[in-house]
């Protein structure tokens, strides 16, 4: 089994007989110490993670005291209630619309990036990834302070063009809206950089090509760019899809899921049903309705994956 | 990955076709245009924090020009980095960080070594199921989590909940898929002879590691720390469900809790705090960009 993995001509190449007991140590001990090497990441991953989810899955079917097994009961009690039914429809609207603005955003700020002189490139893009450097609960204070109902920015100024106060978090639209927005504004520079590593690596010649086909810019992105990019577009807004599915920060400070629990996604609410009202069971019901689209998104990502390192 | 950082703007020849060259700059023109429309989107709420952190309480109420800072004072700052309060939040991330930070780089850089480059026995399918484990989301695993503390608690009389350093045990599920995943994809790429030449001069795995693999695959390394580090200081669910007490609370969550108190917001010092939150990130972010920016690449481009 040791031999397997290690190619046959590297005993070759060991020509003398010291060094070749010396490699065949190394080679007795290698399945060994790599087992070593890698036990705590598995044990991590073995107690910290896969045991929990399990375990959620065991504290779904149990009741609010967790002293009775009662089934499919949280399950039965939250297909019955229209707060559940608001928050599958809001996490819905809001983890695909925030995805595809910030794949459309990021996608046409790169190609921008792209198209200014190379030596000005990293300046633009250091100023356009900070909102993914700064942690999310704080920038997300700052939305809050600019979205505040009588002393906000915003609102001031859109005053001066005649625009009414908007109450960024106090109407269950503009809510929507407010969370969606700052999720783009957080989420949309890792597209960007996603997508201009991508453009970067489109061979300049397609380009020529293109041209000297006739193609405008738009065939040239249709035929040329997009197909280039369509890996890593694909594996950027599923891996990005996961992620906003699974938000917490951000609904959670701005909104804490109102107007009336129109802005609950799954993890806010979870949180709230668990931990805030102490229901551990209906709180790991509701985390688990999320796991369905994780697992889609993950293994069209794992196909793209491997697929990549197959052809590389 | 060190490609990406490479500017490949190429030689660009001079053309001067009249349309053509019209073209270009007119397109170079429309893009400064909407760079800075974007800029100015990205920019505008870390901007805001500076300026309400140098207002007073009394300006802020006052609903003078928000954009605007008649009388900047230094108060807020002064008042927070005086607070043993928030130097309390401030250290409990700081140390947080700092050892959940070693802690990934202990498990992740032994555990990467050995998939990518000792093969054994189910080691494909551990490296797939470490980048599936990266994929679970905090938010699925808090209240098991939680529940999982409690009940070790009541078992073993060990009481982790409400203590800062359960974050030592929680983080790392965060940090460790990830960055053993990048660390694979830069051990991977290192050439195979230089171990197997380490290992005919007869160096043990773990001198391979240590004295090739380390210092080879530094720029992957220092670009995981950086992820390690961001991820520990930002994290805010975890804080939130693990900890109340105020002097086991990080900084994110003791700002939330502690600085808004019912309706009573003090935007001032709100604000000043989240920008001193968010202050250490930025600062490795502006020195170490490169590596910052090759690490983020490297989760969904390396296969």
């Amino acid at each position: 089994m040791v031999d397997v993995a290690f190619q046959p001509n590297r005993t070759a190449a060991a020509q003398s007989g010291r060094r070749r007991v010396g490699l065949r140590n190394a080679l007795r001990r290698k399945s060994m110490s790599a087992f070593l090497m890698t036990l705590p990441l598995i044990l991590l991953i073995a107690i910290l993670v896969i045991y929990p989810a399990i375990y959620s899955l065991h504290l779904a079917t149990l009741n609010k005291a967790m002293t009775k097994f009662v089934g499919f009961g949280n399950f039965e009690f939250l297909f019955k209630r229209e707060t559940f039914w608001l928050v599958v429809k809001q996490s819905c609207i809001f983890a695909i619309s925030a995805v595809v603005f910030k794949a459309l955003i990021g996608f046409i700020v790169a190609h921008f990036v792209h198209n200014v002189p190379a030596n000005k490139q990293r300046k633009w893009r250091g100023m356009l990834l900070v909102p993914w450097v700064i942690p999310p609960a704080m920038s997300t204070l700052a939305w809050l302070w600019l979205f505040d109902p009588s002393y906000s920015a915003f609102n001031y100024t859109l005053s001066f063009f005649g625009i009414g106060p908007i109450p960024w978090t106090g109407d269950a639209m503009w809510a929507r809206f407010s969370v969606i927005l700052v999720n783009v504004w957080y989420g949309a520079p890792f597209f960007m950089i996603m997508y201009l590593a991508a453009l970067k690596s489109v061979p300049e010649q397609l380009y020529e090509a293109a041209a000297i086909d006739g193609a405008n810019w738009w065939q040239r992105i249709w035929y040329v760019t997009l197909p280039m990019m369509r890996n890593i577009i694909a594996i950027t807004t599923l891996f990005s899809l996961i992620v906003t599915f699974a938000n917490f920060d951000i609904v959670r400070i701005l909104t804490a899921g109102g107007p009336l629990d129109h802005t609950h996604i799954f993890a806010t609410w979870a949180f709230r049903v668990g931990i805030e009202g102490s229901d551990i069971p209906l709180g790991a019901s509701v985390s688990l309705f999320m796991v369905p689209i994780l697992a889609v998104a993950a293994i069209f990502i794992l196909r793209d994956i491997t697929k990549r390192g197959n052809e590389s | 990955m060190s490609t990406m950082t490479i500017d490949k703007s190429g030689p660009t020849r001079k053309v001067k076709y009249g349309s053509m060259s019209r073209d270009r700059t007119w397109a170079l023109r429309w893009s400064y245009f909407f760079l800075i429309l974007f800029a100015i989107f990205s920019l505008t709420p870390p901007l805001y924090m500076l300026i309400t952190s140098l207002k007073s309480s009394a300006e802020i109420s006052a609903a003078t020009n928000p954009w605007w800072v008649y009388h900047p004072t230094l108060s807020n700052y002064i008042e927070l980095l005086t607070s043993n309060q928030f130097l309390r939040f401030f250290w409990n991330s700081a140390w947080v960080s700092i050892i959940v930070v070693t802690i990934t780089m202990l498990i992740s850089v032994p555990a990467a070594f050995a998939l990518a480059r000792m093969k054994f026995w189910g080691s494909a399918t551990l490296a797939t199921g470490v980048f599936l484990t990266y994929l679970i989301p905090d938010s699925l695993l808090f209240i098991p989590l939680f529940k999982m503390f409690a009940v070790f608690g009541d078992w073993t009389g060990i009481q982790l909940v409400n203590r800062w350093y359960v974050l030592l045990f929680i983080y790392p599920t965060l940090t460790v898929p990830f960055c053993t995943w990048i660390m694979i994809g830069y051990f991977a790429s290192i050439p195979k002879e230089l171990d197997e030449a380490a290992i005919i001069d007869g160096a043990s795995w773990f001198q391979t590691l240590t004295r090739i693999f380390i210092p080879v695959a530094l720029p992957g390394l220092i670009a995981a720390t950086i992820f390690a580090f961001t991820v520990s200081w930002a994290q805010f669910l975890y804080p939130l469900v693990f900890t109340t007490s105020t002097d086991q609370l990080v900084l994110p969550v003791g700002i939330i809790t502690t600085l808004i108190k019912g309706d009573v917001f003090n935007w001032g010092q709100i604000m000043t705090g989240a920008l001193l939150g968010a202050a250490p990130p930025l600062i490795i972010y502006a020195f170490l960009m490169d590596y910052y920016i090759a690490g983020l690449t490297a989760g969904a481009t390396k296969g």
